[in-house]
C-alpha cells in the first residue's frame, strides 16, 4: 500500500506544490482564508467555497482527461452543459418527477457525446472539428429548448442538488468526488485505462492488436457527455433555472486547461483523473484568490494568463530537457518519476 | 478536374444553389445594396478569417482572435479619447502591438514545442485581459476622422454600398491568395502543414515560417479590430466574443482541411459568405428566430465535413485502383 501511495504522491507532487503554493499566497494576503467552521452541519469557509464553486469544471475536467487521454478533444462540453440545463429545467417544470427528469437529462448529455464519438471513431473526423459542430449548434439547440427565455423552476429536489449539503459538504462537492473516484475506479481498476492510453499513444497500432477501438473511443466521448450532462444539472439547479446563452459558456476552455494543468498532454497517452481534478482545483483557487485579494478585478484574467503559462513552461519537454541538462545526475529522483509513469 | 480543386468547387456550388433558392423566395436579395451589406457587415470577420486560413494551413490554430479584436478596439477608444494622436499613428502602433503579440505566440509554440491550441488559449485570456485592464466599459470613438473613413464609399448601381471596411476586406482577401500561391512563405505555410519533420527535411525554415504565420494572424486580427471599431464606432472589451470560431468554422466550410496542408484563401471567402447569407435569410425571413443561425451552420459545418470526408476517401480509392 505505501509504495502504491508514493508513486501517486510523485506524480501529483508538481500539481500539489503549486496549490499549495497558491493557496499559501492567497492566505497571506487574506488572513482568514484557511478558516473552516461548521454551521447548521455545513462546513463553511474559503477552501470549501473553492471545492463547490469549482464542481462544474471539476466535472467537466474528468470527462475531458479521458477523451485526451484518447488524442482527442471535446469542446462541445460547455454546449452540452447549456442543452442539459435546458432539458432539465423544462422537463422539471413540465411537471415530470426528478427522477425522470435526471434521467432523461443524463440520457441526453451521454446521447451528445455518442454524437460526438460516432463522428470521431466511425467517420474518422479529427476530435477538434467533429466537436465544433456540436459546439456551434449545441446553443442554438438549448435555446431552442428554453424558447429563448431563461427557464426558472422551483422544484425543492432539483434546487437540492445545486445548493443542498450532505454529510458536511456541499451536494456539487459530493458529486464530483462520487463521480471521480468512479471514474476512476473504472479506469484504473480494470485493464480499460491502459487501453485507452493505447488509443492515445497509437490509434493504428491498437486497432491491429485486437484493441476495440471504436467502441472505447465512442465510450470515451460518452462520458464526457455524461459528465457535461451533470455539470449542466449543477448549473442550472445552483441558479433555479436554465440559461441557454450564459451556462458553461467558455468552460470548455477552463476544462482543457485543468486536464493540461493536471499534467496530461494533449498528445494522448498517458493520463491521470486525480491530477486533472487537482488541475481544475487550482484554476479555482486562482479565480477565488484573486477576487479575495482584493486585486482589480480587470486583472483576473492576465493574473490567469501569466500564472498557467508559468505552469505550462514549467511543463514543456524544451523546458524539463534543460533543467535535466543543467541538473547534475539525480539518478533516484528519476527511477521513482519513471515508476509514476 | 484537378482533384485539389473538388472542396473548392462544391463549396462554390452550395453558395450558388443555396443563394439562388434564396432568392426565389426573396427577389430582393439579389439587389447590390443587400451584397453591400454582406460585405460591410462580415469586413471584420473576414479579415481575421484570412488569417485564420494561414494558421489552420500550417496545421495550427489562433483562439487569440477574438480577444484581440476587443483589445485593438478598446486600445483605439482609449488613445483617441485621452491623447491627441491621429488615428493613423494609432493604427500603426495597435498593428504593430498586435503583430508582435502574435510573433510572441509563434515563438512559445515552436521554442518551447507546446501545442498551438493551449499557447493562443493563454494568448486568448491575455489579450482579452489588457482589455479590460484599459477599460471595462464601452467607449464611443468621436473622432472626425472616423466619420471621414464611415463617409467612404464606392455606389454600385442599385444603390448598394462597398464601404472602405468591405472593400478592405476584398484587398485583403486579394493579399492573402496572393501571399498563399505565388510567394515562398505561402509555399512554406503549405509544406508546414504537410508535416513538420517533412518541411524541415525539404530545407524550410520551421521557426521563422512558424513565427511569420502567428505574427500574420496577429497583424491581421489587429486590422480587423480596426474595422471592427470603424464599424462599431466604439470600443468595448467585452466585443467580439467567439469570433475566432466563427472564423475557423469559416475556414472549414470553406474547404480547407483543419489537419493542415489542403486549402485555399479563396474558400474561406465563400464559407464567409455563406455564413453571411444563412444570418440573412433569417433577417429577411423575420419568422425564424436568431438561434436557429446557429443551428444552420452547425449542420453546414457537418456536411462539408461529411462531403471532403468522401472526397478524400474516394482519391484514395482512385489512387490505389491507379
Amino acid at each position: 500500500m505505501i509504495p502504491i501511495l508514493r508513486t501517486y504522491l510523485a506524480r501529483l507532487l508538481p500539481q500539489l506544490i503549486a496549490l499549495a503554493a497558491i493557496l499559501i499566497a492567497i492566505s497571506m494576503t487574506f488572513p482568514g482564508f484557511l478558516n473552516l467552521e461548521i454551521q447548521n452541519g455545513r462546513l463553511y469557509g474559503s477552501l470549501i467555497d473553492i471545492l463547490n464553486r469549482g464542481a462544474p469544471v471539476v466535472l467537466l475536467a474528468i470527462g475531458m482527461t479521458v477523451v485526451i487521454a484518447t488524442k482527442g478533444i471535446d469542446l462541445s462540453v460547455g454546449a452540452v452543459m447549456a442543452i442539459c440545463g435546458a432539458v432539465a429545467a423544462s422537463f422539471i417544470t413540465s411537471g415530470h418527477s426528478l427522477f425522470e427528469t435526471l434521467l432523461i437529462t443524463i440520457a441526453v448529455g451521454i446521447l451528445c457525446g455518442m454524437w460526438n464519438g460516432i463522428l470521431v471513431a466511425v467517420l474518422d473526423i479529427q476530435p477538434i472539428i467533429a466537436t465544433l459542430v456540436l459546439m456551434v449548434a449545441g446553443r442554438g439547440i438549448a435555446q431552442l429548448v428554453t424558447e429563448g427565455a431563461i427557464l426558472t423552476f422551483n422544484d425543492p429536489g432539483l434546487i437540492f442538488i445545486g445548493s443542498g449539503s450532505f454529510a458536511g459538504l456541499p451536494m456539487p462537492v459530493v458529486v464530483w468526488l462520487v463521480f471521480g473516484i468512479l471514474v476512476a475506479l473504472l479506469v484504473r481498476r480494470s485493464a480499460l485505462g491502459m487501453l485507452i492510453e493505447a488509443i492515445g499513444v497509437n490509434r493504428q497500432a491498437s486497432t491491429l492488436s485486437g484493441v476495440l477501438t471504436p467502441v472505447l473511443l465512442i465510450a470515451a466521448y460518452m462520458l464526457s457527455g455524461l459528465s457535461a450532462a451533470i455539470a449542466g444539472i449543477i448549473a442550472a439547479a445552483d441558479i433555479r433555472g436554465a440559461d441557454a446563452n450564459n451556462a458553461g459558456l467558455w468552460l470548455e476552455l477552463d476544462a482543457i486547461l485543468a486536464v493540461v494543468v493536471g499534467g496530461t498532454s494533449l498528445l494522448g497517452g498517458r493520463f491521470s483523473i486525480a491530477a486533472s481534478v487537482l488541475g481544475a482545483i487550482i484554476i479555482q483557487a486562482i479565480n477565488t484568490g484573486i477576487l479575495l485579494s482584493g486585486f482589480p478585478p480587470e486583472f483576473n484574467l492576465i493574473i490567469k494568463a501569466a500564472i498557467i503559462v508559468f505552469i505550462l513552461v514549467l511543463q514543456s519537454p524544451r523546458f524539463r530537457a534543460a533543467c535535466a541538462f543543467l541538473a547534475i545526475p539525480r539518478r533516484a529522483a528519476k527511477t521513482t518519476e519513471q515508476e509514476a509513469k | 478536374m484537378k482533384q485539389k480543386y473538388l472542396p473548392l468547387t462544391a463549396t462554390i456550388l452550395i453558395f450558388v444553389l443555396s443563394y439562388a433558392l434564396c432568392a426565389a423566395q426573396y427577389p430582393n436579395i439579389l439587389s447590390t445594396r443587400v451584397i453591400g451589406n454582406l460585405l460591410t457587415d462580415n469586413a471584420f470577420l473576414g479579415i481575421a478569417a484570412v488569417g485564420m486560413t494561414f494558421v489552420i494551413l500550417s496545421g495550427g490554430i489562433d483562439l487569440s482572435v477574438g480577444s484581440v479584436i476587443a483589445f485593438t478596439g478598446v486600445f483605439l477608444a482609449v488613445v483617441l479619447e485621452h491623447t491627441s494622436m491621429h488615428p493613423l499613428a494609432a493604427f500603426a502602433l495597435v498593428l504593430t502591438i498586435t503583430t508582435l503579440f502574435g510573433a510572441l505566440m509563434g515563438v512559445i509554440i515552436h521554442y518551447l514545442e507546446m501545442p498551438a491550441f493551449i499557447v493562443t488559449l493563454a494568448g486568448m485570456f491575455l489579450a482579452r485581459g489588457m482589455a479590460f485592464v484599459l477599460s471595462i466599459d464601452s467607449i464611443p470613438i468621436k473622432h472626425p476622422f472616423y466619420a471621414t473613413l464611415k463617409g467612404l464609399y464606392y455606389k454600385l448601381p442599385g444603390g448598394g454600398r462597398i464601404t472602405l471596411i468591405g472593400g478592405l476586406m476584398l484587398l485583403v482577401f486579394a493579399v492573402g491568395i496572393l501571399v498563399a500561391h505565388r510567394t515562398r512563405f505561402g509555399t512554406n505555410v503549405y509544406a508546414l502543414g504537410g508535416g513538420t519533420a517533412t518541411a524541415k527535411l525539404m530545407g524550410v525554415p520551421v521557426a521563422s515560417t512558424t513565427v511569420k504565420i502567428y505574427a500574420f494572424s496577429g497583424l491581421l486580427a489587429g486590422l480587423s479590430g480596426i474595422v471592427f471599431s470603424l464599424y462599431t464606432s466604439a470600443g468595448y472589451s467585452l466585443a467580439a466574443v467567439g469570433v475566432e470560431l466563427d472564423a475557423i468554422t469559416a475556414v472549414v466550410i470553406g474547404g480547407t482541411l483543419l489537419t493542415g496542408g489542403s486549402g485555399f484563401v479563396a474558400g474561406t471567402l465563400v464559407g464567409l459568405f455563406i455564413q453571411g447569407l444563412i444570418q440573412t435569410y433569417i433577417t429577411f425571413d423575420g419568422s425564424l428566430s436568431s438561434w436557429w443561425t446557429k443551428i444552420l451552420i452547425g449542420a453546414l459545418l457537418f456536411a462539408f465535413i461529411l462531403l471532403q470526408k468522401g472526397i478524400i476517401h474516394l482519391s484514395r480509392d482512385a489512387r490505389q485502383r491507379a
